[in-house]
């Protein structure tokens, strides 16, 4: 029957239309929640409009797996707290690389008669399948400290990575020729563990670009299999999102000044332990202390970093917020692109914490500003302020961009205690003339610098 | 669908994609994320007809796995993202 099949098509562009619509209203606070129920209507119609299809004769299993998947899905979603947000993006990106891959291996055991064109896209579709698949679950078990954050190596790693490119390429280039159905679990083998591969030698901090690049991939999984079944909306969807994925990862990049490939190969690198050593004493200063200071601030800054989300101190960071704002003193966020272990993963926080959006400034907003800053309150963050990225060459972040803190008049850095960040460098940040740190549990010293406001 | 027509729309989406995505401000970045988790499990409407079609029992198998989890892309994607973009207020 030509009629659904017309219908069908017909309704797959307006849906395109309304996921592309969807996107670009996604690109303002305001006006982004719209954004993203465009979207799902979107879906919604795609999916109701393929039931149409005259090919489906039974509805039980289809049903249940909808059921199943959406009372899982909304469970997820639900239940999941912000602080997690990270590995809940990158748990979602697995579970649609698997689809993708579950997909591409039901094409091609239903039907014979492909091409090796074909063939070779659905060798593809497997192949990105798989790794995002492993190679998420590795990034959700770092993320969730199921496994350490540290890079993973082993010696003999590179050499592991060349065999199994190698065979890789064989096994695509004999899948894409043969018509050999066991040739399948020698495919998705191999995309697996090249999953894991790629994603063990990653340390914690560049986990920004893991998960952007992951989920560039489900949706370059999710096009291949489009590609192979002849499917434009797959087409169309993967294509948008596999390329916000690699916006994503590109500025999340440049945010550490660094190649994509640096830093998917630099843990095979052994670690370049920095000639230049930072000399000089740290001031400790206490919470109360720091209360006369911000009392009598114009202008506060507040910096926020991982550990801000570990602390659980956006919340505490708030009210403070409120009372420094309610004495008169204007409070703004630098937020640094790489802070935290997703893209915005810290507006995300804040947000919850019921801060307005537009005082979450970008990096670039700021720096050229941050002179005229009364305080500088840095909130479990380190790599993102240090100072050393700007004027010490020969520091492994030298090059990257950071926000300028240490040129505020005063700086406050709230830290558990003296351990170095996660890039392990020295930061001479804290060693200013105009630096104090204030030890212990962010949440707790926020906590007692409101308790001397309301005295 | 001939490919030659299937890569033209491929490469005009990367397009779209690229120019609509390059606009979207860093606060956003998360919820651009999730969201787009949720339009990958597109998946899903690939994986009905085989789902649901009369391929025997292990295509049937695949195509509702593939199916189950899709839709728990979709589903989580869409509502993770509006409870996210829900907090985004401004005074």
């Amino acid at each position: 029957m030509l009629d659904s099949t017309l219908l069908i098509n017909a309704t797959y562009v307006v849906s395109a239309m309304l996921f592309i619509l969807g996107l670009k209203l996604l690109g303002h606070p305001a006006s982004a929640r719209k954004g993203n129920l465009l979207s799902s209507l979107a879906m919604l119609l795609a999916i109701v409009v393929t039931l149409l299809d005259n090919s489906i004769i039974s509805f039980e299993w289809i049903l249940m797996a909808v059921g199943a998947g959406s009372v899982v899905g909304l469970l997820l979603a639900r239940l999941v707290v912000m602080t997690k947000m990270p590995e809940l993006v990158s748990l979602l990106n697995g579970v649609g690389g698997l689809a993708s891959l579950l997909l591409a291996w039901s094409t091609i055991v239903a039907s014979s008669d492909f091409g090796v064109f074909e063939r070779a896209v659905i060798f593809f579709a497997l192949l990105i399948g798989g790794i995002t698949f492993s190679g998420s679950v590795v990034a959700w078990a770092k993320l969730s400290e199921r496994i350490v954050g540290r890079p993973i190596v082993f010696s003999g790693q590179a050499y592991a990575n060349i065999s199994l490119l190698i065979g890789v390429a064989v096994a695509g280039y004999l899948f894409s020729t043969q018509v050999e159905p066991d040739l399948i679990w020698l495919v998705i083998t191999l995309a697996l563990v090249m999953g894991v591969m790629v994603v063990l030698p990653i340390g914690g901090a560049d986990m920004p670009v893991v998960i952007s690049l992951l989920n560039s991939y489900s949706g370059l999984a999710a096009c291949a299999a489009g590609i192979a079944i002849g499917n434009n909306l797959l087409i169309v969807a993967g294509a948008l999102v596999g390329a916000s994925g690699i916006i994503l990862t590109s500025i999340m990049c440049k945010a550490m000044n660094r190649s994509l490939s640096n830093v998917l190969f630099s843990g095979f690198q052994s670690v370049t332990k920095s000639e230049i050593s930072i000399e000089g004493e740290v001031s400790p200063l206490s919470a109360e202390d720091a209360f006369y200071v911000l009392e009598a601030a114009q202008s506060v800054m507040v910096v926020p970093g991982y550990g801000m989300a570990v602390a659980q101190a956006q919340h505490a960071m708030k009210e403070l917020q409120d009372l420094l704002e309610s004495n008169g003193a204007e409070v703004v966020y630098a937020i640094h692109p790489v802070a935290g272990r997703m893209p915005g993963h810290m507006n995300v926080l804040l947000a919850e914490a019921d801060v307005s959006y537009d005082v979450l400034l970008e990096m670039d907003e700021v720096n050229p500003r941050v002179e005229g800053f009364d305080v500088a309150i840095v909130i479990g963050a380190n790599d993102v302020v240090n100072p050393a990225a700007r004027d010490m060459k020969g520091s492994p972040i030298y090059g990257m961009p950071v926000i300028n803190a240490d040129l505020a008049k005063n700086v406050f850095v709230l830290k558990r205690g003296m351990s170095s960040g996660f890039a392990g460098v020295d930061n001479p940040l804290f060693f200013k003339d105009n630096c104090r740190m204030i030890f212990g549990d962010a949440k707790e010293s926020i906590n007692t610098m409101i308790r001397q406001f309301a005295d | 669908m001939d490919t030659i027509s299937l890569l033209f729309i491929l490469m005009l989406s990367i397009f779209v994609g690229f120019e609509l995505i390059r606009k979207i401000p860093a606060t956003l970045h998360t919820p651009l994320m999730s969201g787009a988790n949720a339009i990958s499990g597109i998946t899903v409407i690939g994986a009905l007809a085989l789902a649901g079609g009369k391929g025997g029992d292990y295509v049937t198998t695949l195509g509702v796995l593939s199916v189950f989890l899709a839709t728990i892309n979709v589903v989580g994607g869409y509502v993770v993202t509006d409870r996210m973009l829900a907090m985004f207020k401004k005074r």
